[in-house]
């Protein structure tokens, strides 16, 4: 735990009005406060600290006790001993709102200063009440667990949710579950729970959008004989058969051999293969003898 | 139509210490639609989370309405941008070397 600069944080200096404070925290709100910068991890963090920052700077008792003790707040033990008690008391009289913020939404040097959120007064809003904070989750997944709706579980500061995975879900979706964020203020609603998926890349197939991708390898008999081979689709395998003179790089398509469409059951998308011709190596002396007379029958 | 489904105005104004005039205005820009329902102004509850945004920048940030007009318009233009670029991500995945 080390020393938090408030002045610093707000961009003040140590004798800034109260005016100025609300002016220069008004300011930094403006620019990050997490309505207008969603799923900006580092904006949300330094909103706390500006909260923080105002918190104790805009409250002239808490302000002359940060200016006091604020360098040496591991020697206020003393002060905070004696101020315990009365602080206690306050709370018995009345619970305070926090303005949207949990307890963790509070530095440790914070805390060790000036108690629980719970402590602090809020004078504005005291019966107001609020949604509670939202939270941020990120699931990884492989391609074939995305493939097929099924159940997971996980566990969002403590609390154990059962999720529903609809199959289909794309790399960076992000879906929202609503009621299972940080508990409601005063009796508001809870907040609510997004939760990213990332899905890891497949050594076979390309995903895009619902429609996948994979390279076959295809031998040189077949391509130039025609024939038939055996394919990996996602879900098994099928026979495909291959017209004679097949070129490289021929593409096919797979209708509905694709990947699922999220939540239409029943809809998928297609399946795109590319043939990649792999030529004989370490060849025999006759093997040779016969590319040779097939070369002199192609060159005059 | 099912009760749970709307928010009446009046609840949301006693919530949030706001006057009426502030939900009338947000209807006005059209960022709200303000719906009738049993003889009662309401909002309805999908839209509750914007609503909610909507007050949090007026009370948090002192945003008016024509700010909160902008920001609103700004932000959905951020989602769709970001959208974008997951699909373009999506699809450069195609194309990396791990094949």
């Amino acid at each position: 735990m080390s020393f938090i600069d408030y002045y610093k944080i707000l961009g003040i200096p140590k004798t800034a009005s109260e005016k100025d404070i609300k002016k220069a925290y008004r300011k930094l709100a403006r620019k990050l406060h997490p309505d207008l910068n969603p799923e900006d991890k580092e904006a949300e963090r330094k909103f706390k600290e500006i909260n923080e920052a105002n918190e104790v700077l805009s409250n002239p008792e808490n302000r002359k006790k940060y200016d006091k003790y604020g360098k040496d707040w591991e020697h206020a033990e003393g002060y905070e001993k004696a101020e315990q008690q009365q602080r206690q008391y306050q709370q018995s009289q009345h619970q305070k709102n926090t303005g949207g913020f949990n307890e963790q939404d509070y530095s440790s040097f914070f805390e060790s200063m000036f108690g629980g959120a719970s402590s602090r007064t809020h004078s504005q809003r005291d019966s107001l009440k609020f949604r509670g904070q939202d939270y941020s989750a990120e699931l990884q997944f492989t391609l074939e667990e995305v493939y097929k709706t099924h159940k997971r579980t996980i566990t969002v500061n403590g609390k154990k949710i059962r999720l529903t995975i609809p199959a289909g879900v794309k790399n960076g979706q992000i879906i929202k579950i609503q009621g299972h964020g940080g508990k409601g203020i005063n009796g508001g609603p809870n907040g609510n729970l997004h939760i990213k998926f990332t899905i890891k890349n497949h050594s076979i197939f390309k995903r895009d959008n619902n429609n996948l991708y994979a390279i076959i390898d295809l031998d040189l008999y077949t391509a130039i004989l025609g024939g038939e081979i055996t394919v990996p689709v996602f879900n098994g395998k099928v026979k495909l058969k291959i017209k004679p003179e097949t070129q490289n790089n021929t593409k096919v398509k797979l209708k509905r051999k694709g990947f699922p469409v999220y939540k239409k059951e029943g809809e998928f998308g297609d399946l795109y293969i590319t043939y990649q011709l792999k030529t004989p190596t370490n060849l025999t002396e006759e093997e040779i003898e016969l590319f040779n007379k097939l070369a002199k029958q192609r060159k005059p | 139509m099912k009760g749970t489904e709307f928010i009446s105005i009046s609840d949301l104004c006693a919530n949030y210490q706001l006057e009426i005039s502030f939900f009338n205005q947000l209807h006005d820009v059209g960022l709200i639609e303000i719906i009738t329902h049993k003889k009662t102004p309401c909002v309805s509850l999908e839209t509750i989370n914007d609503v909610e945004k909507m007050i949090r920048m007026h009370h948090d940030l002192n945003i008016n309405i024509q700010g909160i007009d902008v920001a609103f318009n700004l932000l959905k233009k951020v989602e769709y941008l970001n959208n974008e670029l997951n699909s373009l991500k999506n699809k450069l995945r195609l194309y990396e070397d791990d094949f």
